[in-house]
């Protein structure tokens, strides 16, 4: 394939699907912002307490863990 | 692309994770990251989220930021990326074939459905060939800026343009339209 071809692929592509010529028309920042904080939030005191039994439940018994692995 | 190259406060706070920073650089830059991802994902309805998610992903690296270096050229580098990302999982169409050889190309349906074709014939190359080829051939933009924006060589950019502009005729020709 030489440029000329090239060419020809790029005047049908650009007929097919012109250049893009679209602006932001607001301010994205406050959606940032909420993700930021989304993101930033610590994991629940619940999900800690669950990982807590859990540890404590193969603490006391370690014949669970095929049991628990089964289940997963 | 914004003047705020010449801040190199600002830009050191960023790298050491200051919100503000960040928040300055966000407004400076958002409008310039939107149009480069647009130009490449082709989908407005997407390209919010993109721009969220290219600052999203600045934020967390703003540790390896050096601030010596181009902000503007960084983030592009970043939007490429998740612009790539995207491409990736975006749903491609179904062909359909048919044959143009014996109809009328000056008829308007003829024309819509060779555009229609053309867009499907391009959807159906790989996200790197179609970034290549979109900010090449429809954008026209330098093959430096598209090489930093890539991540790579202009040698390697003209490479995938060329295999795009190969692969685009394949598969034009398997929708049954002659370029």
């Amino acid at each position: 394939m030489n440029n000329n071809e090239e060419e020809k692929i790029g005047a049908l592509l650009k007929q097919a699907m012109p250049p893009m010529k679209r602006e932001l028309n607001r301010d994205l920042w406050p959606e940032m912002l909420s993700r930021l904080q989304q993101r930033a939030s610590p994991v629940p005191w619940f999900d800690w307490a669950l990982v807590a039994l859990l540890v404590l439940a193969i603490l006391i018994s370690p014949h669970a863990i095929p049991v628990l692995l089964y289940h997963l | 692309m914004p003047v705020l190259e010449q801040q190199p406060d600002l830009l050191q706070q960023f790298a050491l994770g200051n919100l503000d920073a960040f928040e300055a650089l966000f407004r400076q830059y958002q409008a310039d990251v939107y149009r480069w991802i647009v130009r490449i994902v082709r989908d407005p309805a997407a390209v919010e989220d993109l721009t969220i998610e290219t600052f999203w992903r600045i934020y967390r690296a703003h540790a390896r930021f050096d601030p010596r270096r181009s902000f503007g050229a960084w983030a592009r580098r970043i939007a490429t990326n998740a612009a790539l990302d995207y491409l990736k999982t975006a749903p491609r169409e179904v062909a359909l074939v048919e044959d143009f050889a014996a109809k009328d190309a000056a008829d308007p349906a003829v024309q819509r459905d060779i555009r229609e074709r053309t867009q499907q014939a391009f959807r159906e190359l790989p996200a790197k060939l179609q970034v290549a080829a979109t900010l090449a051939l429809i954008e026209e933009q330098p093959y430096k800026e598209i090489a930093d924006a890539l991540g790579v060589s202009v040698g390697a950019v003209k490479l995938r343009v060329f295999r795009a502009a190969r692969q685009l005729r394949k598969n034009l020709k398997q929708l049954g339209v002659e370029p």
